[in-house]
């Protein structure tokens, strides 16, 4: 009997494992659901390293310096580090990343056959700027403006824009033009800088007013108004060589108020020449901006400029004595419904500048202005009409008069076609009419411009 | 008048530079100013952050995340930025990189410790394999940036937003962990719920005008077999809505999706051809005023497809 107990209890003593791995039905889905979980937390770990590969792969050249201090690598910053199961070591930086020592006196080389190489090449954008021209435009010997040929591949813009490292950017737009190259922009912008200034430094379109610092690709016209052509240089405009600084004033709420100064060598088109190292031209701009609606805002701005100009005395080749200041003041209203922004948008645009350029014999002083809008009416078509007047800077009691009407279709977001209708009036009592058709074709990243 | 002597103004000097040197630490518990760049991650940004921080988006909920004009406001709210969350995966690359770099916040910068982007959290739907090129539309390279449609991602992406807050201000790591653990319970208990909801439709096939319902799709297990539009980006063409009206008839598909960004005209003439329904989904929180937060986007869209497959 005592036998019979102890077999029984041996029995019961091993069994109870068996008992525990014979789940009851609850057992099983409470099994079945750590597994799940299991699964889930898994998966998650296999997406995120997904995430952060994909981050690598397309990474800018800003994480590309992991020796820097301060340069916190995107990827490795921003893994979700208490929470996630387990951190994934940070890989082994990029045959193009590593700058290979070398005897003093040598470059170190970067780059690589690689392809993780190509991951750090700037972005490259070109944007074809097509224009065909008809009708008359005979203009007069003492006018600025100089009419478009027939048929001209006007310009082939080259983008190049990268970040440099945890600190810069750099921004480089080539203009192929049918009579050479110019670098229209190439500078670096500190985005890092303390006490919220953001400073450029390179080749760079001054902040004088709207038009100016726009690219031709983003004109809402297939020209510039007289009053850029005649007072401030034209296509090529104030663009010169310097150093550029902004930054955000405190204002009221809602309002962004902004304000630019510039240092540029002095050497834009005809406006500034400079002919010592002193002449350097100036440029401030003022800029208020505010939301009136959702849909609805207004853009002002003050804009200053100063500089040596090319005028001489009579029977002398020196310049420098003479000094061109402009005064420019803009608004722009936008309107822009947001749930149909694809579809609607009007802007409404308008600048006075005012030029006074010391020559021989007086001081001229001219004035011009333009006033604009342009109707977006569906996804795809714009219609627009500008007004033109201006005197020109160095003849202010010449003044020309234009208007232009424009018709634009985008048959995607990579391509324009406009055509415009330009009318104009020169002082001479000459008028002409002309129609111009233009095709304007992006290839590759081509950087936002600002707003 | 008696002028001050010298070294009382040099106390005086002192005292005052000593207050405001002790002025920032008087502060300290303010709230970290987030700013996403879509209303979706701000509401994901709340649910972990809490009271502890502030969180602004730029986009609204009811407007086409490709299309924002970067305006200078938007500057004021960058420049005081701890935290800019963005979608990535380039949905954004038409207006913020310009807003990134006027800002003057060196926090936001690309790569610096203040600028999360979201998508490398979640799981990304239509990545291109072969060559890419603009024939094919408005294509994102990197992948289709629509991926807060399905709550798993919205649970990842809120991990991360958690990660990175309690890297910013690792006094509340806990706080934002615990948010985030909170988060996770609710959003598991409305997914088994709207699973079982949606359950029923397995399988259905529908039209949008966008190719941004894949990973509301792909979650609930819906087909979406064609878009409006005939590419990302480009609009309709009539040649392209009549195949897609033959391709409805055949696979008889009687639903067409449009974002509230995108004209009706087109996908209305769609549903007349076809005996469709035509109904405005939200792709986004905000995109009506009564979706205020993550829950609500999927409540809303989840009811509008029990009606339409009814």
């Amino acid at each position: 009997m005592k036998n019979r107990i102890l077999a029984a209890a041996v029995v019961l003593w091993f069994s109870f494992p068996l008992w525990g791995q014979q789940a009851s039905p609850p057992d099983l889905a409470a099994q079945n659901a750590a597994l799940e979980q299991r699964m889930r937390e898994l998966e998650d770990r296999v997406i995120a390293l997904e995430g952060k590969l994909r981050i690598l792969e397309s990474a800018p050249a800003a994480p590309a310096q992991p020796t820097q201090p301060g340069a916190a690598v995107e990827a490795g910053a921003a893994a979700p580090a208490a929470t996630v199961p387990a951190a994934v070591p940070a890989p082994p930086p990029t045959e193009a990343a590593v700058s290979v020592a070398t005897p003093a006196g040598q470059l170190p080389v970067y780059g690589g056959s690689s392809a993780a190489a190509k991951a750090l090449n700037p972005d490259v954008s070109v944007i074809g700027d097509f224009i065909g021209a008809a009708g008359g435009n005979t203009a007069p010997t003492l006018a600025t403006l100089h009419p478009f040929p027939s048929l001209e591949m006007h310009e082939s813009e080259i983008g190049l824009q990268a970040i440099i490292d945890p600190y810069a950017r750099g921004d480089f737009f080539m203009s192929f033009g049918e009579t050479g190259v110019n670098v229209e922009e190439g500078y670096i912008t500190f985005t890092a800088l303390p006490g919220g200034l953001v400073a450029k430094v390179g080749k760079m379109r001054s902040v004088f007013g709207k038009v100016n610092m726009m690219h031709n690709h983003v004109l809402p016209w297939v020209d510039r108004p007289l009053v850029t052509t005649n007072l401030v240089g034209g296509e090529d405009g104030i663009d010169d060589a310097g150093f550029s600084i902004e930054r955000i004033l405190p204002a009221p709420k809602g309002i962004f108020l902004e304000a630019t100064g510039q240092v540029l060598r002095g050497d834009s088109a005809d406006v500034f020449k400079a002919s010592s190292r002193s002449d350097v031209s100036t440029v401030a701009h003022l800029r208020g901006y505010t939301d009136i609606t959702e849909s609805t805002n207004l853009d002002l701005g003050l804009s200053y400029a100063r500089g040596h100009n090319d005028a001489t005395l009579p029977l002398s080749t020196v310049t420098g004595d003479f000094l061109t200041q402009l005064y420019g003041a803009d608004a722009t209203l936008r309107w822009k419904p947001l749930r149909r922004s694809i579809y609607h948008s009007f802007v409404g645009r308008g600048e006075f500048i005012w030029s006074q350029r010391q020559q021989f014999p007086r001081e001229q002083r001219a004035f011009g202005f333009y006033a604009s809008g342009d109707y977006q009416f569906g996804r795809r078509w714009f219609a627009g009409g500008r007004y033109d007047r201006s005197s020109r800077s160095r003849f202010d009691n010449l003044t020309d008069q234009g208007a232009a009407a424009t018709l634009t279709y985008w048959p995607s977001e990579f391509s324009q076609l406009r055509g415009e209708y330009r009318r104009t009036h020169y002082a001479e009592n000459r008028d002409s009419n002309e129609f111009f058709m233009q095709l304007i074709f992006s290839l590759g990243a081509h950087g936002a411009h600002p707003f | 008048m008696n002028k001050m002597p010298a070294r009382h103004r040099f106390l005086s000097l002192a005292a005052v530079s000593l207050l405001f040197a002790l002025l920032p630490t008087t502060v300290s518990a303010k709230k970290l100013n987030v700013v996403t760049a879509t209303t979706d991650m701000a509401a994901l940004a709340q649910e972990v952050g809490g009271d502890r921080i502030d969180v602004e988006s730029i986009a609204k909920g009811y407007q086409d995340p490709h299309f924002v004009e970067a305006k200078p406001s938007f500057l004021l709210k960058l420049r005081h930025a701890d935290l800019l969350v963005v979608v990535g995966l380039q949905l954004e690359i038409g207006w913020l990189p310009p807003l990134i770099t006027q800002s003057g916040n060196p926090r936001i910068q690309v790569g610096a410790a203040g600028y999360l982007d979201a998508s490398q959290f979640a799981e990304i739907l239509e990545i291109p394999t072969g060559v890419v090129t603009r024939a094919m539309g408005d294509v994102h390279p990197l992948g289709n940036p629509h991926y807060w449609l399905d709550p798993d991602n919205g649970r990842r992406v809120a991990r991360g937003i958690a990660g990175k807050l309690a890297e910013i201000d690792p006094a509340d790591q806990a706080y934002f962990e615990q948010r985030f653990q909170d988060f996770d319970k609710r959003l598991t208990a409305a997914e088994q719920k709207w699973d079982a909801e949606m359950a029923p439709y397995r399988g259905r096939k529908l039209v949008t005008y966008h190719n941004s319902f894949t990973n509301f799709g792909k979650h609930f297990h819906l087909e979406v077999i064609g878009y409006v539009e005939p590419r990302p980006g480009i609009p309709p063409t009539p040649t392209h809505t009549i195949d897609l009206i033959g391709l409805m008839k055949r696979e008889n598909c009687k639903l067409v999706l449009v974002e509230p960004y995108f004209d009706l005209k087109t996908p209305n003439s769609i549903g007349a051809a076809t005996g469709a329904k035509v109904l405005v989904y939200l792709p986004s929180v905000g995109g009506e005023k009564q979706v205020t937060n993550y829950f609500e986007l999927f409540d809303y869209d989840i009811n509008l497809l029990k009606q339409a497959f009814q």
